[in-house]
């Protein structure tokens, strides 16, 4: 049941007159030869930004943006114009921009495109927008988070806490006479903390959140465990040794690791550096690119995650898309131009940061199934090597396969054993080739917490990660201890 | 509509007359263009006109920050009822407010940032450059088999600045990117590297066969790449990763982050951070160049500070914020989002070149690594570590002996800067930060 009160298609009616003759006639004037496709992509949103140090909430931050853009694809051209005003006057002048734009190609006529079936999700259907949770609530939610942290050890001397959220209310158009809204609230909690002792400070983070309401941060007192998370980090790397280097066997705890799947394999299967040929998965389908014992996905339907949505950024429905099943590679994540050029279904993959950006072929939530093995067992089976539970940021180099990822909490592993923190690990890899190390995959499987931002072509986008403790038999662990 | 200034001004007045004690307001409104040509065929192109407005009120020591890209009379209306209930609710901060009425820039220098001549050029004339770019890489070398594209991307912004003491500033900017992305292949084995010139001046840029030229050049070499096993050598830095470095420098003496001691440089004014060699300059004052600007986001006049000379730290980078909190005076870097508060923001920074010839600095290595590409988030500015993944090349006695990747280059800033123990005579100030090549002594290579 839809429990909001506000439907999109109204809400664009009501505050800017854009009735469905309205968008139906710019469409018409925007679609026809050469044109293949083309859609309009209208946006309001309201975001809101908080942020606590030295005990004191400081920063206070309300946006309101809103706006249209407007697209015309001829074979592989796109054309795109925006505008911040939604008036029909402008999102008028934005159509006859992108289809001039467009028409330069000279096109041969629409392209067929499989329509996804089936009805659309309701992955967050909330009582009231993270936004409109008032200002007091906020406030306190960040002096809590403060005292928490402060209160785990007289070491943790600072502590820096931001709540983000963000209510945003989106219609697309389409070329199939689709109008698709959606309503897309977003929060996220994160905390920062450093601790000092002996002359030495160190830092330790930790948040979470998801397309939730405020009230999510309260149950079971989520923000006072994130509060404990970030200074324990803190804490344990006053402790933490110099990382080795060199190739070691690691094993990668559970959840927010999955940044290792992000990036090694997800972006390389994204459409269109495949139908361009400049992935390193390029032309791949349907070979081993992984051990047997790794399935692999990608899924925007989970409800509630910060990489999920209910319709992508074009109007299709999101799905679930095996990447790699078993070892082999199965599938693309696609957006509506690369589909239509390759001749491949639909995955809900459309994704842009705003009305001001094209859309591009995007993960969701991407992770990996779980195994059978305990995650006791993978440990113990390890006589020297490195367990890393917590990273910082990921990168690829699409084309070489190339991909770094950096390890924020880790732990050398001796004959079976945790034993002392190392700092500053950085990991690299070959996307191609590291899941053909994966010897062991646990039984524990975990998503994030909801903090991913993905950036591609300097676009951002929320994104999810998911894996279960998996090991893999040689990576390149970049430290300063050389062995 | 009425016009810039006098919009943010009449918004001030309004806010003052709501019980406001102070305020100031940002408008800005951009044009831009971009062109993307892939495979000498128009890929993208992409075209627009925004425009946004952002409102700071105090009340006493409370404030709030908002914005809006809807500028009718409504929303304003709106937007300055949200502010103040937003700002009057906040908590108090004895360090918040505007600059010193005193301190504000008395006049605005015109430091040529402006030219909107990419926008009168016919949409034919700016794909060509796009297109020239990349067909200059697709030709140079067989072994260029693909390409991300070539493209031309002109902006141009005007921007408005009122406070309620009184300042009022406008000034116009823009800038002209022109990139090229090509793929080499051998054997199965693809590589992408890119070249790119940026400026404030249309016909500032290298032309675009030089871009898709050196583009190419820079992809090809990286062909054949090896491992190499882990151990500890000299590295050298190619300007372009050098400037990453100043990068995280910027970070670190930001005033911001050494208030709240989140900088391994937090309290070591005056103190030797790097080698003599070593001397960082920002500057928002020259004419022309990316990070210019006549006035910072606060009305303050820009101007060059010299954060470290021959290794000493001399200065933070300071807006007026951190300045009140570190009982200095802002260094006029104050930035801004139209939507957020002022922060600490690095103008034109860089490093000054030094006595060496590239080529001497490559002789002088025996056995190690020249760095060409660095990828990863590895730096951690509270403690200086630092640890990235690299690509580049092998030096054997002096020369380039091959090219390595699927490595990563490991330290602490600390000693990374203390270690410059060459720094080149090849600086171009190709974008806000710069540094000519760099010699860093020791480094970990982790490899197999």
């Amino acid at each position: 049941m839809d429990r909001h009160p506000v439907k999109p298609q109204h809400f664009f009616e009501d505050r800017f007159g854009l009735s469905p003759q309205k968008i139906g006639r710019v469409l018409g004037n925007l679609l026809g030869k050469p044109v293949d496709y083309g859609d309009l992509y209208f946006e309001y949103r309201v975001s809101e930004g908080f942020a606590l140090e030295e005990g004191q909430v400081k920063r206070a931050t309300r946006n309101i943006t809103q706006g249209v853009g407007v697209r015309a694809t001829a074979e592989e051209k796109t054309g795109y114009a925006f505008s911040d005003e939604i008036t029909v006057e402008r999102v008028e002048l934005a159509a006859r921009t992108a289809r001039a734009i467009a028409e330069r190609a000279g096109g041969t006529g629409p392209v067929p495109v499989a329509l996804p079936g089936g009805r659309p999700h309701s992955l967050y259907p909330i009582a009231r927008p993270p936004t409109e949770a008032s200002l007091p609530e906020k406030l306190s939610l960040l002096e809590q988070v403060d005292r928490v942290a402060r209160s785990v050890d007289p070491r943790v001397t600072q502590v820096m806490a931001s709540f983000t959220a963000e209510h945003k209310i989106v219609l697309v158009a389409t070329a199939d006479g689709l109008a698709v809204g959606d309503i897309q609230p977003l929060t996220r909690l994160q905390v920062t903390c450093i601790a000092e002792a002996g002359g030495r400070r160190e830092i330790g983070s930790f948040g979470g959140g998801g397309r939730a309401e405020f009230g999510f941060f309260l149950e079971g007192e989520r923000f006072a465990r994130y509060a404990r998370e970030a200074a324990r980090q803190a804490l344990l790397n006053l402790e933490a040794v110099e990382a080795p280097a060199g190739t070691f066997t690691v094993v990668l705890g559970p959840g927010w690791p999955g940044i290792v799947l992000h990036e090694a394999v997800g972006h390389g299967l994204e459409a269109d550096f495949n139908r361009k040929g400049t992935s390193a998965f390029t032309g791949r389908i349907g070979e081993r690119v992984a051990s047997p014992l790794c399935t692999v996905v990608d899924d925007g339907t989970l409800p509630g995650r910060r990489g999920s949505l209910n319709v992508d950024d074009e109007g299709t429905p999101t799905s679930r898309t095996v990447l790699i099943e078993n070892g082999i590679l199965r599938g693309y994540l696609q957006d509506r131009l690369n589909a239509a050029l390759m001749r491949m279904p639909l995955t809900g993959n459309g994704r842009r940061e705003s009305y001001a950006h094209i859309p591009m072929p995007r993960m969701t939530n991407t992770f990996m199934l779980a195994g059978t093995t305990p995650p006791e067992e993978i440990l113990r089976s390890v006589k020297h090597g490195l367990y890393a539970v917590s990273f910082g940021g990921g990168q690829v180099d699409i084309t070489s396969g190339k991909f770094v990822f950096s390890a924020s909490e880790a732990y050398l592993i001796e004959d079976g054993r945790i034993t002392v923190p190392v700092k500053g690990a950085t990991l690299i890899g070959n996307g191609p080739d590291v899941l053909t190390r994966v010897t062991m995959v646990g039984n524990d499987l975990a998503l994030d917490e909801g903090i991913g931002t993905c950036g591609k072509d300097g676009q951002s986008v929320p994104v999810g990660v998911g894996l279960p403790t998996i090991r893999i038999d040689g990576i390149t662990v970049g430290g300063t201890a050389a062995r | 509509m009425r016009d810039g200034p006098d919009l943010l001004s009449d918004l001030l007045r309004r806010a003052r007359s709501r019980g406001a004690s102070a305020g100031d307001a940002i408008l800005v409104e951009s044009d831009t263009f971009a062109v993307q040509v892939r495979l000498k065929a128009v890929d993208k192109v992409k075209q627009a006109r925004e425009r946004r407005l952002g409102l700071r009120l105090f009340f006493g020591q409370r404030s709030a920050v908002t914005a809006t890209s809807d500028l009718s009379a409504d929303s304003l209306a709106r937007l300055l009822d949200e502010t103040c209930a937003m700002a009057a609710a906040m908590p108090e901060d004895p360090a918040a407010g505007l600059p010193d009425p005193s301190a504000l820039a008395r006049e605005i220098p015109d430091l040529d940032l402006y030219d909107g001549s990419a926008f009168g050029l016919p949409l034919d004339d700016r794909i060509a450059l796009a297109r020239r770019a990349e067909e200059a890489a697709l030709t140079a070398d067989p072994r260029i088999t693909n390409s991300e594209g070539g493209e031309f991307e002109a902006s141009a912004a005007r921007i408005c600045y009122a406070n309620t003491h009184g300042f009022q500033g406008e000034y116009r900017s823009s800038s002209h990117v022109l990139t090229v992305v090509p793929v080499a292949s051998v054997s199965g084995q693809m590589q992408r590297d890119y070249w790119y010139s940026a400026h404030r001046k249309l016909a500032g840029l290298e032309t675009p066969e030089a871009v898709g030229r050196t583009a190419a050049a820079r992809t090809v070499r990286r062909l054949n790449a090896r491992k190499v096993p882990t151990q500890e050598v000299p590295v050298i830095f190619e300007p372009e990763v050098a400037a990453s470095l100043l990068r995280m420098l910027a970070g670190a003496a930001s005033g911001s982050a050494i208030y709240r001691k989140v900088s391994f440089l937090a309290g070591r004014l005056g103190e030797t951070i790097a080698s003599p060699a070593v001397t960082v300059v920002d500057d928002g004052s020259l004419p022309g160049a990316l990070g210019s600007r006549p006035f910072d986001a606060e009305g303050l006049p820009t101007r060059r500070t010299v954060l470290v000379e021959r290794g000493v730290l001399q200065s933070y980078l300071l807006d007026s914020y951190s300045a009140r909190k570190l009982g200095l005076a802002s260094t006029g870097n104050a930035g801004r989002e139209v939507g957020d508060a002022p922060v600490v923001t690095a103008t034109n920074f860089f490093l000054q070149p030094g006595p060496h010839s590239p080529e001497a600095i490559l002789r002088s290595v025996d056995h190690g690594l020249l760095v060409a590409e660095l990828i990863g988030f590895g730096v951690n500015l509270v403690t200086g570590d630092y640890s990235r993944g690299a690509a580049g090349f092998w030096i054997e006695g002096g020369e380039v002996a091959y090219p390595v990747e699927e490595i990563t280059i490991a330290g602490n800033l600390n000693e990374m800067l203390r270690q410059i123990e060459m720094v080149g005579h090849d600086p171009v100030l190709r974008g806000r930060f710069a540094a000519p090549t760099l010699k860093i002594g020791r480094m970990t290579v982790a490899g197999h």
